[in-house]
């Protein structure tokens, strides 16, 4: 059964390609129905295989396919080879499963774009090459699917590529993870060359072996991979392209950019641990930059008038947890957190595109009003993802895989009592910016009347996600309330536990009533400000103090504005400075000699007949004295 | 016998010299005719005389007269004759007198490479160019009938005005024809049956 | 040989129909006397049938030509071959 993992990836691609041949020529039918079964087929591969590696174990915990030898040069080889382990297992299961739902999703969501067979090939050829990556066996093979999510990423923001600001945004997004990219591109050569294979496996057995903790290779490696991760996952310093990313359709956001690809990042990390584990000072850089972000992006996220941003801000801030979670040491902790977000993030994101589908494409939640009565379905349910975002305490799944992150923050070796501080500050943030997000578009007067209503094929997946945002986290709960831990235990196979520091002074149950009290204390001040009494955000807006402070959160901390200045802006004056030089001469000097040869030519085509008899004349005498002298 | 040839050869040289740098219609034509008649004394002396027959009879005597019939009837008059001055720069006649010129000298050369002959074999009497004509030659003869009665027929129909008895004739009203050509709608030449005045009164736009 | 050149020079230079018109009779000519000399040194009748030919066609040219000359003038109003360079349609 374990056999059939390769299809996973390959039933997606197959799809993929067979939409970007035949699509244009099928009823939107066919396409649907081929786009979402694919999925749907992929899922249920990797169902039968969780399922029968949870029941049979394979040996070592581990099942390696090698599928063929990709190149075999001077004794370096490397295979197209899938790894399945837990992280694997668990990881594929999620976006195969997300993924089948958002597709279905989309096949009415984009059932009136002329773009139907194109959409569905990109986003097929996505979920292959997000699987490709999720189970490669070796560090070059992940580096493929890693570009091709970007491909597609590119793709699919710039779908609607007549508006040129789409085509923008997915350059912005391709140059800005490029830079990351090719941080991680000089990190896999590193290691090639120092340990002489990029076999994942093979490569934590000899970094370990080869190399002390401390070692300097060790953290250039690890930092470069980093790289990687910060510009793949949107981290501090690279993630000025998610926000513009919003430019694409809804099932976009949501699959790519919520749920699947930006995590990518924190898979790579979880997957090289090793590699960090020989390296503390790139841990505190991860935790470092996990934290960072988290607190950046969270205040980003509460001046946002767009909905997608809000939830682009949002997104950047959750992936920052997790970054903080591998930063210490909690590897399972992340994963954990990357399942129950990709769940209510996705269902955010889709009832997102309800939402904007309803109100005629506007985006602007300060038009929008009172749609509690109206959508009540897309209410229910962004009110349970919202609060799974935020993480109300016992019901929701985002406060048990928070809350484990938060421990870990605080118990981990690695971690400190500012890093837990700042994380519980986090909480409070995504508590005010969720219900601000909720109350502004659900609550209050109705400005836009509802246009479109979902079909079944939109808000069924909404249900079905809104029900894991519920009962998703309680794989893995605190001691107090419940210790059931299947979730880290499976983890645990692969991957390593986190190292307890000696228990301070805050136990685990205050720990949870800080981050209880972090919440309630977000959703106060959001009732109070965007329910109660609107006039309070009038008068704090009076101050010059907190105009200037909104004007910098909502433009991402300068972030944009520092980038500009810095790269583009002398790049694009170099280009301008340089663009008449010698070997641009050489192909204006091609043109310019047709240029010439037309003239030329042309003038001897002036319907003057002693033209026309000078020319035979002057033929005759080449003939005749070739005739005579050769 | 050679000095003969010599001299009507230089005769028709000078004469197509000056034939071709005339400005005056008729004067050329008429130096032509002298051309063609110094040729014709060339066929005499080579023992052709049937060709210097034709050549008379049908070159100068009815492909000239054509000639001149069509000059006299066209009417070209003095503004011709200045038109003519103003286009005969020298310094037109330097590029194709250059390319004629390399012609020539490559001819001559090709031919002065051979050993030369002498002038006068025999006389090829007109009745060997009968028996060749309608012996080996025959189809010939009838192509050329062909050809002839083709050139009448055309010559017939480009010269017929049959063409411009379409046009309508009330050309005072240029309202009731939108497809008439403006050329014939002026007033100065409404009357285009007559080509013959045409040409003494030049309307401002033509050249 | 110098008169097919003389008669080429006349070709080219002229702008005048009528004379270039003369001046392709010229060429005529020309070739054929080189046809008659031909004939002439071999000593048999071929180069004079070629003449006749040569001058068949001639006549024929020549009349078609000048039926074209009437035709021009009647539509440019002037014998400019110039006139006539204008490739339209």
């Amino acid at each position: 059964m374990l056999k059939l993992l390769w299809l996973m990836p390959a039933i997606p691609f197959l799809s993929s390609l067979m939409l970007i041949i035949f699509g244009p020529r099928l009823a939107k039918r066919s396409v649907a129905v081929l786009g979402v079964s694919s999925i749907v087929l992929s899922a249920l591969v990797s169902a039968v295989v969780t399922a029968t590696f949870l029941s049979f174990p394979p040996p070592g915990n581990a099942f390696t396919q090698t599928l063929w030898t990709w190149m075999d040069v001077a004794g370096f080889r490397l295979h197209i080879g899938f790894y399945l382990d837990a992280i694997s297992v668990l990881m594929t299961l999620v976006v195969t499963f997300v993924a089948s739902l958002i597709h279905w999703y989309s096949a009415e969501f984009m059932s009136e774009d002329e773009g139907y067979s194109r959409f569905f090939a990109y986003m097929n050829l996505f979920v292959a090459s997000m699987l490709t990556l999720l189970l490669a066996d070796n560090l070059v093979l992940l580096y493929l699917g890693w570009e091709g999510v970007g491909l597609c990423s590119y793709l699919l923001i710039g779908f609607w590529y007549l508006v040129p600001a789409n085509g923008a945004a997915g350059r912005k997004a391709f140059i800005v993870t490029r830079t990351g990219d090719t941080a991680m591109i000089v990190g896999l050569a590193l290691l090639a060359t120092q340990l002489g294979t990029l076999n994942i496996q093979e490569l934590m057995l000899k970094a370990s072996a080869q190399w002390p903790v401390g070692s300097p290779y060790a953290l250039a490696a690890a930092l470069l991979l980093l790289g990687g991760a910060v510009g793949k996952s949107a981290q501090l310093s690279l993630q000025t392209w998610l926000p513009d990313a919003m430019a694409g359709p809804t099932p976009v956001s949501a699959l790519l950019h919520a749920a699947t690809m930006v995590t990518a990042g924190v898979y790579l990390i979880a997957r090289t641990h090793a590699l960090f584990a020989l390296a503390p000072l790139a841990r505190h850089a991860v935790a470092t930059v996990g934290i960072a972000t988290l607190i950046l992006a969270g205040f980003s996220a509460i001046t946002q008038w767009d909905l997608k941003k809000v939830l682009a801000y949002s997104t950047i801030s959750q992936i920052g947890y997790m970054f903080v979670a591998l930063g210490v040491g909690a590897w399972s902790a992340a994963i954990f957190h990357f399942m129950t977000h990709a769940f209510f993030k996705a269902l955010l994101f889709l009832g997102a595109g309800v939402v904007i589908d309803a109100m005629d494409d506007e985006h602007n939640i300060f038009k929008m009003g009172g749609l509690r009565k109206e959508l009540p379905v897309a209410f229910w349910t962004f009110l349970i993802g919202g609060c799974s975002l935020a993480g109300l305490p016992l019901v929701t799944a985002g406060f048990y895989s928070k809350g484990l992150i938060i421990r870990a923050a605080r118990a981990s070796q690695d971690g400190s009592p500012a890093l837990w501080l700042l994380a519980i500050l986090g909480v409070l943030l995504t508590a005010l910016y969720t219900f601000r997000m909720i109350f502004v578009v659900f609550f209050g007067r109705a400005k836009i009347p509802v246009g479109k209503r979902p079909g079944y094929r939109m808000t069924i997946p909404l249900v079905v996600l809104a029900a894991l945002s519920v009962v998703g986290g309680f794989v893995n709960t605190p001691a107090a309330l419940g210790d059931i831990h299947v979730f880290t235990d499976f983890l645990n196979r692969a991957l390593p536990n986190w190292i307890e520091r000696p228990a301070g002074s805050i136990t685990e149950m205050g720990s949870e009533g800080l981050v209880t009290l972090a919440f309630l204390t977000g959703l106060g001040i959001a009732y109070l400000v965007y329910i109660r009494n609107p006039r309070y955000a009038d008068a704090l807006a009076e101050f010059s103090i907190s105009k200037a402070l909104h004007q910098f959160w909502f433009a991402d901390w300068g972030m944009d504005w520092l980038y500009d200045r810095i790269f583009v802006r002398p790049i694009l004056w170099f280009a301008h400075f340089d663009r008449a030089d010698f070997i641009d001469s050489v192909y204006g000097g091609v043109a310019r000699l047709s240029e010439l040869t037309y003239f030329a030519l042309r003038s001897t085509e002036n319907g003057k007949v002693r033209w026309y008899a000078a020319g035979i004349a002057f033929g005759a005498v080449a003939l005749v004295s070739m005739v005579l002298f050769l | 016998m050679n000095s003969v040839f010599y001299l009507s050869a230089a005769v028709a040289i000078v004469s197509t010299v000056l034939m071709i740098t005339r400005l005056n219609a008729v004067h050329a034509l008429l130096y032509l005719i002298l051309s063609l008649l110094s040729i014709a004394v060339i066929f005499f002396i080579s023992g052709a005389p049937f060709a210097a027959g034709l050549e008379l009879i049908i070159y100068a005597g009815a492909i000239m007269v054509l000639f001149i019939f069509v000059v006299m009837l066209l009417n070209l008059g003095d503004r011709a004759t200045a038109q003519e001055r103003s286009w005969l720069k020298p310094s037109m006649w330097v590029g194709p007198a250059t390319l004629a010129s390399i012609l020539a000298v490559e001819v001559a050369y090709f031919l002065l490479h051979e050993p030369a002959q002498s002038l006068a074999p025999g006389e090829i009497a007109p009745k060997a160019v009968g028996v060749a004509l309608f012996g080996p030659y025959v189809i010939g003869v009838e192509l050329a009938s062909m050809l002839l009665t083709a050139a009448l027929v055309g010559a017939y129909h480009l010269g017929s005005r049959h063409v411009e008895k379409s046009e309508p004739r009330n050309l005072r009203q240029p309202a009731n024809s939108e497809a008439h050509h403006v050329d014939f709608a002026k007033p100065g030449i409404a009357s285009s049956d007559d080509f013959v005045r045409v040409g003494n009164d030049r309307p401002a736009g033509a050249p | 040989m110098i008169l097919f050149a003389l008669g080429t020079i006349g070709l080219l230079v002229r702008r005048d129909l009528i004379f270039i018109l003369m001046s392709i009779e010229v060429m005529l000519n020309a070739a054929g006397l080189a046809f008659v000399a031909a004939g002439a040194r071999w000593g048999q009748p071929d180069g004079q049938v070629m003449f006749i030919f040569i001058l068949a066609t001639a006549a024929a040219e020549v009349s078609i030509g000048l039926a074209l000359v009437l035709r021009l003038h009647r539509q440019y109003k002037s014998l400019d071959v110039d006139a006539a360079s204008e490739m339209r349609g």
